[in-house]
């Protein structure tokens, strides 16, 4: 039923990555008639196959290639192999997220005008405003189903959003609803509404809340322009003497190697493997690997200022019941330095099972000081503070030479360093969260520090100039026309808001432009 | 009786004339480990019955809950019955014994009070024992679906429909 193409085939876009950045892109392109080839290294796991079951799902559909860490951040201490939690499955992590859907502000774009120079921070305006994006956005929000847009209700507050919701309201915050989710209020596109299941981190088993790996996907299969390979592992990517991509070398799941030709390339492995990719992709012409002559290849590596506060009560809250992400409190979003950062953040509810808790309430910790918070597991509620972190330079996806992955390649290695920005935002966030549950009744409330990253952003961003960047507006590389970023690495800065809305978002326009410069024959 | 593995079907009142009392609540005897009063029994194969006792007994050390029953401590720790295991085994509750024996107790499990077994464990904090053990008790214990609804937790919920009629938004004192 889907497509067919044939490696040799040069005419095709191969798409690297499934996700929301390439799952879109890969839609898009074939809804205009153009062939795709999409390489996903994992497997295709839908609905009928996600498990409600924290450990048996995390061993399912996540990314577990090797990876190292290194830097102060807690991650590189604590779960020291394991730097990001992303999925290794078509769909990419559109999978397992909340369906947090923000637009960006307007300043989030400009933060090196409007946040100054920030000591240490390799702060960068994006070469697009939010003027430019808008139209995008509306497409991308149509079509994801995002909730409070296109006449779509909010979803019901469950009750961990009833505490959070009093606690913040109690403390004077005003913008306090159930969140724009790209989670189906009532039935839409074919997919039902959401029915409260709480293990949005699992996989939607009702398909309620967006995923590329049933939406995009298969939108894109049924136009017969579209063919995908899975566990089709991206090894490296082949260029010619006049430094065009020309192909992409590539494992099947017995290991076997193929290589697919092709017009033009698209990375969307997320922040870690693409820049890796590109990276392990050296050439006498290009010893720094593809689209380095900037050295940002890998660099400014975010994962956004997060963590979380859990608060236990004198009753029950039963927060694990329904969905993961209920709601957000956005007053804090603001920049206003006044506080003693820059940037903002956005407070968002958030439920972990019993097994998760365990594992990330506090990592490390043991004793009755950890297992009396346990104890009152059901009288728990929680919220993650997600945050604009500062981009360093020396903060970088490298490879680690003295480890190799399954087929010999250098595995990443993630640096973080937090900023004095990051922890001086953290420490008011953490406080603030106190105080929303303290006002209706804590008995007591646990600073959690960040999980493994499920936001990992700009290894490959964009810049206006090409030295201080990896690709241009269109997330087209700055050194060659046809090699594209389309993931969430493209990001020149972080924001306070969750990345998904934003790369689908970007994808849509970049699928635009990529059509255009084929029908011009630019590329 | 329950059995955490297979025995030869043995009586409960067999197996309480064949075993020995040692620590808190926990019973020895040949080639098994159960609780004092027989309500459970766990075969041991490669660790000694008086080294997995020991295991049970830090288990809980680590991860004290009043309401869980030592049964589900010994679930999350007979994964360490094992050929591979035995020796890091021995080695670790002969070090937890020294540190007992230089309390002046006889071994780990002859240490009456949790506080004194506490202070042996955070001074082993940095072992590679400890920091084992500790590590495989995250899933050992709390990933046991017999010891979920112990905290209230209800686990899977696609087949019951969700909660959306099943008390998503039931809290009454908000």
């Amino acid at each position: 039923m889907s497509a067919k193409f044939d490696l040799n085939d040069d005419g095709v876009v191969v798409v690297i990555g499934s996700g929301a950045g390439g799952g879109t892109l890969s839609n898009e392109l074939a809804q205009k008639g153009i062939n795709v080839v999409c390489l996903e290294a994992g497997g295709r796991h839908l609905p009928q196959d996600y498990q409600n079951d924290e450990w048996g799902s995390f061993g399912q559909i996540s990314w577990l290639d090797a990876r190292t860490t290194s830097g102060d951040w807690r991650v590189a201490k604590d779960f020291s192999g394991l730097p990001a939690w992303i999925v290794k499955a078509v769909g990419g992590s559109t999978v397992h997220w909340a369906g947090a859907s923000l637009r960006f502000q307007e300043h989030e774009f400009k933060t090196q005008t409007v946040y100054g120079n920030v000591h240490g921070a390799n702060l960068l305006d994006w070469p697009i405003g939010l003027s430019e994006l808008e139209p995008y956005y509306a497409k991308a929000e149509s079509k994801m189903g995002v909730t409070r847009t296109n006449g779509i209700p909010g979803l019901p507050g469950n009750n961990n959003y009833k505490v959070f919701e009093a606690g913040a309201k109690k403390l004077g915050y005003k913008k306090v609803h159930t969140g724009n989710m790209a989670i189906n209020s009532q039935p839409r596109d074919g997919r039902p509404g959401c029915q409260q299941v709480g293990f949005c981190f699992q996989g939607c088993k009702f398909g309620a809340k967006w995923s590329s790996a049933y939406t995009e996907i298969p939108q894109g299969e049924a136009t017969g322009n579209l063919e995908v390979r899975e566990n089709a592992h991206v090894l490296k990517i082949e260029h010619d003497k006049s430094g065009k991509v020309t192909g992409v070398l590539y494992a099947d799941k017995d290991g076997n190697k193929h290589l697919q030709k092709a017009r033009v390339v698209a990375v969307a492995g997320n922040s870690i493997e693409s820049p890796r990719l590109l990276l392990n992709s050296t050439s006498s012409m290009f010893p720094d690997g593809l689209a380095n002559s900037s050295g940002q290849v890998g660099r400014n590596y975010m994962r956004h200022m997060t963590a979380s506060v859990y608060a236990v009560f004198d009753k029950p809250v039963k927060m694990w019941r329904g969905t993961t992400m209920a709601g957000i409190v956005q007053d804090e979003a603001r920049h206003d330095p006044s506080r003693g950062f820059v940037g903002g953040f956005e407070f968002e509810t958030l439920s972990l099972g019993l097994p998760f808790m365990a594992a990330f309430l506090n990592p490390g910790g043991w004793g009755r000081e950890f297992t009396t918070a346990l104890d009152s597991y059901e009288n728990m509620a929680g919220m993650w503070l997600v945050g604009e972190d500062m981009p360093q330079e020396t903060n970088r996806i490298t490879l680690n030479h003295d480890v190799k992955d399954q087929y010999g390649l250098p595995a990443p290695n993630v640096h973080f360093d937090d900023h004095p920005n990051d922890i001086a935002m953290r420490n008011y966030a953490w406080k603030k969260g106190a105080e929303i549950y303290d006002a209706v009744g804590a008995t007591r409330t646990f600073p959690t520090p960040p999980y493994p990253s499920t936001h990992n952003l700009g290894t490959n961003r964009m810049s206006a100039k090409a030295r201080d960047g990896v690709v241009n507006k269109w997330g087209q590389t700055h050194d060659i026309p046809n090699l594209f970023v389309s993931d969430g690495s493209q990001f020149t800065t972080g924001a306070a808001e969750n990345p998904t809305l934003t790369i689908v978002t970007l994808a849509i326009r970049q699928a635009e432009y990529i059509a255009k410069e084929m029908a011009a024959r630019t590329i | 009786m329950k059995t955490i593995t297979s025995s030869k079907g043995i009586s409960r009142r067999e197996l309480l004339k064949r075993c020995m009392v040692v620590g808190a609540g926990l019973a020895v005897g040949t080639g098994f480990v159960a609780g004092s009063t027989a309500a459970w029994a766990m075969e041991t194969k490669h660790v000694a019955p008086r080294e997995m006792a020991t295991l049970i007994q830090m288990a809980r050390d680590i991860y004290p809950h009043n309401h869980v029953a030592d049964e589900y401590y010994a679930a999350a720790v007979k994964g360490f019955d094992s050929a591979d295991s035995k020796d890091r085994i021995a080695a670790g509750v002969s070090a937890l014994d020294a540190a007992a024996q230089g309390r002046g107790y006889s071994d780990y499990l002859s240490v009456p009070w949790e506080l004194e077994r506490v202070e042996i464990l955070r001074s082993m904090e940095q072992s590679s024992f400890f920091q084992t053990m500790r590590g495989n008790l995250v899933t050992g214990l709390y990933n046991n679906k017999n010891v979920w609804p112990l905290f209230g937790y209800e686990g899977e919920s696609y087949s019951k429909g969700g909660y959306i009629k099943r008390g998503f938004d039931d809290i009454t004192w908000i």
